[in-house]
């Protein structure tokens, strides 16, 4: 089985590879997004030491590291499902002996890593030269931070693949795909930290999944917060790992029973 | 090894009512008509038989493939295949078939066959040595040697359904569908197409089901046809039977030394239930309704009362049985 999904991760590497142009024109757009937050947050903190728990130096690296982590935990899953259902092509999927939506999450997963490999990592190197940055100090910090990247892109997944099997549902979904896209980059803290959202969003946003997604392994990599702090927000994120399994299982079992596959 | 009994099949389809007030109602009440895609259906088949599934388009073919194929839930019915049952036991049931769908391809569009053999096989969990002489037995036969490596976009059609069938194989399946598998293909890729499967079914036993609108894919692989019309199954027999019930018979045409009438002819031919039929001045076409038993008799009355230059005799082709079947009103029978 093992060997089945790192076939599957392989091929979405080679996959990746095939097309060159995309490989390289991410990289720029990840350069100037990290380049035009940079530099946005320079002119706010204009001087000031800290904001919203932050220093200047923290939100630098906060700006990058957000930038970089969405890199690997983000993908286009539901999207690739929708266009299954709608073409019919999720027909060659079903006579697969495999599991659907594990085999998405594999995949995405090979997505992931092409890109951490290919675009964060070189990225963070180039960067690093270019404007103050601080990696984190000790081993412990690195694996803490790997570990809820890795439950950050389970989250995200999880989520993607929702969207994707309510399709079977609607058979269009674009918008709510896109809104989906809109409200987790906002809402998991990429564009704006969490602590920098008013009070009663805050409290809103400790029962969303969305955080868990970026601002809490950004927020742990940046060192704004201690360990024993940094160790719950990764039980957080293994709750929700757990309570968005559940609508994903019930509704692929629902769409399974009432699969129509489109044209021919 | 295939056991169907009275399988169906509903969807519910949503019927949209016109004009912008109409779509407007729509959105808060939708109007739905169910359709039967698939009624009543039931069938056997044996190990190692090869055998099609024909009708019109929207007869009801593919939901059948689909859901023997364990892809659709049927709303009725019972089903068996290879043991299990379909769509309760998808994952293990699945790994007994193979299935090449004409319209899709299950290839990677942007890397070589090849990578797509290699993940199929992990899929399958394929033993690497067997299997590794299997594909190459596969390559060789299907004689795709020269572009496996090529990525599937680059490919031709008919390389790619060649490829497609050795993709469908990987895992050395016991039952194989095939749904259309020649669409759009040349007559040489057709032939190279068809050879391959009759060895595959002499050599391995496998048991091969086959969709087609190609009739000539038929006649050359195929002992037993079902036909379906609006979802129900109008005919399950033997090719040779499909032919006598819905054929018009045997077809003589004679070309004569010298002019000759059709009265002179029905005079020779005397009160043999035959039907005649001019085809220019010197050349007779003789229908002889549904008995082969009377052709050899017909020649030979012929060919001693008149001076013949040339005979051509001609059996109703499989095409046209076809078009009779679609253009008759529902009739079920059954044969063999």
């Amino acid at each position: 089985m093992g060997k089945m999904y790192a076939e599957l991760i392989r091929m979405r590497f080679l996959t990746m590879l095939a097309y060159r142009v995309n490989y390289y024109s991410g990289i720029i757009i990840y350069a100037i997004n990290i380049g035009a937050y940079y530099f946005l947050w320079g002119a706010i903190y204009g001087g000031q030491q800290q904001m919203a728990g932050l220093s200047a130096g923290q939100m630098t690296a906060y700006v990058a590291i957000a930038w970089m982590s969405r890199a690997f935990y983000f993908n286009n899953i539901d999207q690739e499902i929708a266009q299954e259902v709608r073409d019919g092509r999720v027909a060659i999927e079903m006579i697969r002996p495999y599991n659907y939506l594990s085999v998405k999450t594999a995949q995405a997963l090979g997505e992931g890593i092409f890109r951490m490999l290919f675009f964060a990592i070189p990225g963070m190197i180039l960067i690093s030269f270019l404007i103050p940055f601080h990696f984190p100090a000790s081993l412990q910090a690195w694996g803490l931070y790997l570990l809820s990247l890795l439950f950050a892109f389970v989250i995200n997944t999880e989520i993607n693949l929702l969207t994707g099997v309510i399709t079977f549902f609607l058979f269009r979904n674009e918008g709510m795909m896109r809104s989906k896209r809109v409200v987790v980059d906002l809402l998991s803290g990429l564009i704006l930290p969490i602590s920098f959202f008013p009070g009663w969003a805050q409290t809103v946003m400790g029962f969303l999944p969305f955080q868990a997604i970026n601002y809490y392994p950004s927020v742990i990599f940046t060192g704004a917060v201690s360990e024993a702090r940094a160790l719950q927000m990764i039980a957080l994120q293994i709750v929700w790992v757990l309570v968005i399994l559940i609508p994903i299982t019930v509704l692929w079992q629902q769409a399974r029973r009432k699969m129509i596959v489109q044209g021919g | 090894m295939i056991k169907i009994q009275n399988l169906q099949k509903e969807f519910r389809i949503h019927q949209a009512r016109s004009g912008l007030a109409g779509a407007f109602r729509d959105l808060f009440r939708r109007e739905y008509k169910t359709v039967k895609a698939v009624d009543d259906v039931s069938f056997e088949v044996a190990e190692g038989e090869i055998f099609a599934l024909i009708g019109e388009n929207g007869a009801g073919k593919s939901t059948t493939i689909k859901m023997m194929t364990g892809i659709l839930t049927p709303s009725g019915g019972e089903m068996q295949i290879n043991g299990y049952v379909p769509y309760k036991q998808r994952e293990e049931y699945v790994r007994s078939i193979g299935v090449v769908f004409g319209q899709r391809s299950q290839l990677w569009w942007d890397l070589s066959p090849l990578e797509s053999f290699r993940l199929l096989r992990s899929v399958y969990k394929v033993d690497e040595l067997q299997g590794q002489r299997w594909l190459e037995r596969l390559i060789e036969e299907l004689d795709i040697g020269s572009f496996v490596s090529q990525p599937v976009r680059k490919l031709s059609l008919g390389q790619r359904m060649r490829c497609e069938i050795a993709a469908s194989l990987i895992h050395k399946p016991k039952l194989l569908f095939l749904d259309e598998p020649t669409v759009g293909l040349d007559v040489l890729v057709k032939q190279k197409i068809r050879e391959f499967l009759r060895n595959l079914n002499e050599t391995e036993n496998m048991t091969i089901l086959l969709t087609t609108h190609d009739v000539s894919d038929i006649e050359a692989l195929c002992k037993r046809v079902l036909v379906m019309d609006k979802g129900k199954l109008i005919f399950d027999g033997q090719l040779h039977d499909l032919k006598e019930t819905w054929g018009n018979g045997t077809e003589v045409v004679f070309q004569f030394k010298q002019r000759t009438t059709i009265e002179q002819l029905q005079a020779a031919l005397a009160e043999l239930p035959c039907e005649l039929l001019r085809e220019n001045e010197y050349a007779i076409r003789v229908r002889i309704v549904q008995n082969h038993e009377m052709l050899p008799y017909v020649l030979s009355t012929v060919m001693t009362a008149f001076e013949v230059s040339d005979v051509k005799i001609m059996e109703t082709s499989t095409e046209e049985i076809v078009r009779n079947i679609y253009s008759a009103p529902v009739e079920v029978s059954h044969y063999g």
